[in-house]
């Protein structure tokens, strides 16, 4: 094992989006706000959650949990793809890093990332509501799945992607809906039988739910259930991500 | 002698593509050896299976004793390679880039990394961003970077492409210099003039396939024509004899070269023919048959 090798691939990725801060945790910290402010005052009195649950405190988990994937999902996929794209990717090939190392690093700085915005989203959105903290090992468990998940499928798409396109397809066709349609805004209860039956299919849906837990402690589905899902769709996706990885698809030939 | 790179029946196919074919030589260990071929020859896809950046369809590679697929960690880490292109990371500067480099190679030491910036004239730039390099210092940094976890062997890629001559002629000296401290140099160029001078053996490739492989003196030896360079009084060659208007390589501004096979064309009986032709020469030289003549002999190609 090149622990060194690991350790500066996983520290490059960090340094690289510390050096665009603004760009790569202020922004999105902003957006969520922004989000919070005009979902959290038009349907406050409007939407219905858990009994002793604001609307405004049901929202912000769901908005923590959907920033850090989006955030986790574009770090590595940025990061990596621009790599390809300009070339300088062979310079991460050269060294005799493993697939497996490189995964670690690339998912490790994706779950960093990920997790820095949330804690951003959190810290801001204390202006507007405390929220109670049931468990912070369930919120942390949640976290880092969440991001791990998507700091991984932020791998495979831009090993898979030939031009930024892809790259876009890929967050807005499926990232996107899935995040939107994972219950950040509702409870999927609330919904009409055939969209509360699909969103059982999204494994984001989990995601989000499980993180919701780790504030209030009530969920939709039981945590265990959630946590075995998430766990699932977490190895899948690594194994996946390892695999292309491994075949050195689209980066070694 | 163990050998510094090993190529073992190495075939490479891409679709319908045989990029290489059985290729099957070795590079001592210490050697400043030439890969040399026309463009598409498989010269890149020969060194991208050696770094570990393309998979060989079969056969095998091995650098200093380790197979590149089964025991790749080792034989990354004696390989360093400069690419041909002008790649660089626009998040950071030149001193970043090293460190970072040489951390993916398990090194710590700043030491060898200053002294890189020293060598090549990068001190200055060390707080650059490498976006802002001109494409001289880009050059420069590829090389240090290949050089970050002092590897045994240095595959430079057509290091010297798009150079000026000044910082050409400092490349060559670096690069002889780490010759001379031990390293084994692999040169791929499109100057052949530039492997003649620095190679002291040197593998062609065409189509894939090995075509030649020998020192650089045995390769120029194989040329079978040298070339009598003659200043003529004035530019009639009318009368030429025809023996020898057939050995006419060119005739420019009263400068006649003729073609002259080594063993079979006697020089003495050729003056003795222009002279009875009445030609009169001013002066005379013989011009051996560079590396370029032996390249496109066996290559095939026409001379630009």
């Amino acid at each position: 094992m090149n622990w060194y090798g690991l350790y500066t691939l996983f520290a490059k990725e960090v340094w690289r989006f510390v050096k665009v801060g603004v760009q790569t945790i202020l922004t999105p910290v902003i957006t969520v706000l922004l989000y919070l402010l005009v979902f959290g005052s038009v349907l406050e009195e409007h939407v219905q959650v858990y009994p002793g649950i604001s609307y405004i405190a049901f929202l912000v988990p769901g908005l923590i949990m959907m920033s850090l994937i989006q955030n986790a999902f574009s770090n590595s996929s940025s990061s990596l793809f621009q790599s390809k794209m300009t070339g300088s990717i062979v310079f991460m090939l050269l060294p005799p890093l493993s697939s497996g190392e490189f995964y670690l690093a690339f998912v490790g700085a994706s779950i960093v990332r990920g997790l820095l915005v949330g804690l951003g989203v959190w810290v801001a959105a204390l202006f507007f509501v405390t929220l109670p903290l049931y468990s912070v090992s369930i919120l942390l468990i949640f976290a880092l799945l969440g991001s791990g998940v998507l700091g991984a499928l932020g791998v495979i798409a831009s090993v898979w992607a030939d031009k930024w396109d892809h790259i876009s397809a890929f967050q807005n066709f499926a990232i996107l809906p899935l995040t939107f349609l994972s219950g950040v805004f509702y409870r999927i209860e609330n919904l009409p039988e055939f969209w509360e039956q699909l969103s059982y299919y999204n494994p984001f849906f989990y995601m989000i739910d499980g993180f919701r837990y780790g504030f209030f402690g009530v969920s939709e589905v039981d945590i265990s259930i959630s946590l075995m899902i998430v766990s699932v769709f977490f190895v899948a996706v690594s194994l996946i991500c390892l695999w292309l990885l491994h075949i050195g698809y689209k980066i070694r030939n | 002698m163990q050998a510094a790179v090993k190529i073992s029946q190495l075939h490479k196919q891409f679709g319908n593509l045989t990029a290489l074919s059985e290729v099957d030589f070795e590079i001592p260990k210490g050697s400043f050896f030439g890969l040399l071929g026309p463009n598409g020859a498989g010269k890149s896809t020969l060194i991208n299976i050696i770094a570990g950046l393309v998979r060989a369809s079969s056969g095998s590679v091995s650098v200093m004793g380790y197979d590149v697929v089964r025991n790749w960690r080792q034989a990354r880490q004696c390989l360093g390679v400069v690419p041909q292109e002008l790649v660089v990371d626009p998040f950071f500067t030149v001193s970043e880039m090293l460190r970072l480099q040489a951390g993916y190679f398990g090194c710590k030491s700043s030491a060898w990394i200053e002294e890189l910036l020293e060598i090549l004239n990068l001190s200055d730039k060390a707080n650059t961003n490498l976006q802002e390099l001109s494409g001289g210092m880009k050059r420069r940094v590829l090389i240090a970077q290949a050089l970050v976890h002092k590897p045994d062997v240095v595959v430079l890629d057509e290091p010297t492409a798009g150079v000026d001559v000044e910082l050409r002629q400092v490349l060559w000296k670096f690069i002889k210099q780490l010759h001379e401290n031990g390293h084994t140099i692999v040169l791929t160029t499109h100057y052949l003039e530039e492997a003649e001078a620095l190679c002291e053996k040197l593998a062609i490739i065409d189509n894939g396939k090995l075509v030649a492989l020998d020192t650089k003196a045995a390769l120029l030896a194989r040329a079978s024509d040298r070339f009598l360079c003659i200043s003529l009084n004035n530019s009639d060659i009318s009368n030429l004899p025809s023996l020898i208007k057939a050995k006419v390589e060119s005739f420019i501004d009263d400068q006649l070269v003729l073609r002259l096979h080594k063993t079979q064309d006697e020089i003495g009986s050729i003056l003795e023919g222009l002279l009875a032709a009445n030609i009169r020469f001013s002066d005379l030289h013989i011009k051996e048959a560079s590396l370029e003549d032996v390249f496109l002999s066996l290559t095939g190609k026409e001379k630009a």
